[in-house]
């Protein structure tokens, strides 16, 4: 190798490490200047956030989607190419069809699921009097079949209940994320910020350490996100299906050798609200598609 | 399996190429894969994809056990007359899936 082509290689290597290495962090503090060289304006992408409202350990917000690939990106804004769309047919039927023993079906209640489930999962979890704790949008899908429908309840990951709640979540695609946290359910806002910060595992790792505090760089090939919530149920390349959002936070912990939490637990709920909370103002993007 | 969506534009140019977009349901077991009882799970995937129009077809694909869940099918066709466009795909199980799409030529 000749002592030309041997500098060649190592300017291009360390234009890559400014590429990959320093990119993302111009996305963390956002009034640091970036070096600008032409090869990186034209390469450089540039997530693009919302401002994060008073009181945020964020600056600026990012939905998980900002931090996908091109590729992945284009697939969720197709509504023809994003797989995810096909849980809405079978659940629209699945919406009118009657079951259990009370003979009623979801529409029964709640009439055309476009009109009247409109903004719902925006507002999930949300404080239920009745049972005087809030509930997940799975869990009160399943509350309306057991309690009023007399039908059994959908399993965890199953289809019918992952699909139902991409339909419902479906209807308030592009609404801002709104979590009432004030008033009864501060006290499940508060154990889930407890938990979010709680190093749990073999590696001994909070949510935070890498969601909040190292999103927009990468371990290994991925790109961490800030851990938002609105766009699920979410379509993921890597499971090639519909995963529901504690299927993901489950996948969370197994990553960082934890024991996860139980489908539909206490603690799984508290945790929710409070990542909710924590997106404030994103739009809802269900279904949405990830690596 | 649910219904399969198509992308087909309704009208279009006499001679004018047409971008067509096929989206099916389907798990795409690729054969490879061990279940929880470690045993294989046997493979499962749409194996054939044919396009024809008007009876004639035009475009296939040999699906194989790398192409991901939910395979997603775009290709183009030149279209010189009325008809109707339909789709096939079959499965390993031997279930054919069919589906259908008019297209008017415009002068």
């Amino acid at each position: 190798m000749s002592a030309g082509s041997f500098r060649a290689m190592l300017s291009a290597v360390s234009l890559a490490a400014w590429a990959f290495g320093f990119m993302p962090s111009s996305v963390l503090a956002v009034d640091a200047k970036p070096p600008v060289t032409a090869a990186a304006t034209a390469a450089a992408y540039v997530p693009k956030g919302i401002p994060a409202p008073p009181g945020s350990v964020f600056k600026t917000l990012f939905s998980g989607y900002q931090f996908r690939s091109k590729d992945t990106r284009a697939m969720q804004d197709d509504d023809f190419s994003n797989p995810g769309m096909l849980a809405l047919d079978p659940a629209a039927t699945e919406w009118t069809k009657v079951d259990g023993a009370a003979g009623k079906s979801c529409s029964s209640c709640h009439g055309d699921a476009t009109k009247t489930m409109k903004g719902v999962s925006a507002t999930m979890p949300k404080w239920n009097a009745r049972l005087k704790r809030p509930v997940t949008l799975e869990e009160q899908i399943n509350f309306c079949r057991t309690d009023y429908m007399k039908a059994q309840p959908w399993k965890f990951k199953s289809d019918d209940l992952t699909n139902m709640a991409t339909y419902i979540g479906y209807q308030s695609r592009g609404m801002p994320v709104h979590v009432k946290v004030d008033g009864p359910i501060s006290p499940w806002v508060a154990r889930g910020k407890a938990l979010y910060y709680r190093r749990i595992g073999q590696l001994d790792m909070s949510c935070a350490n890498c969601h909040e505090k190292y999103y927009g760089k990468h371990i290994r090939a991925d790109t961490l996100s800030q851990g938002q919530t609105n766009d699920f149920p979410t379509y993921r390349l890597k499971a090639q299906h519909l995963v529901p959002l504690e299927q993901r936070l489950q996948g969370c912990m197994k990553n960082v050798r934890a024991r996860p939490y139980k489908p539909f637990s206490k603690r799984f709920l508290a945790l929710e609200v409070y990542i909710a909370s924590r997106g404030e103002g994103l739009p809802v993007e269900t279904p949405g598609v990830r690596n | 399996m649910s219904v399969p969506r198509m992308r087909v534009p309704k009208t279009a140019k006499k001679g004018e190429v047409i971008t067509i977009k096929t989206l099916i349901e389907h798990p795409m077991e690729s054969g490879f894969r061990k279940g929880k009882d470690g045993k294989l799970v046997p493979r499962m995937i749409i194996n054939k994809f044919t396009a024809t129009f008007n009876g004639k077809q035009f475009f296939a694909a040999d699906l194989q056990p790398s192409v991901s869940a939910n395979p997603f099918i775009e290709f183009d066709a030149k279209v010189d007359a009325d008809g109707t466009f339909e789709f096939t795909w079959v499965d390993d199980k031997g279930t054919i899936t069919k589906a259908q799409a008019k297209i008017t030529v415009t002068a």
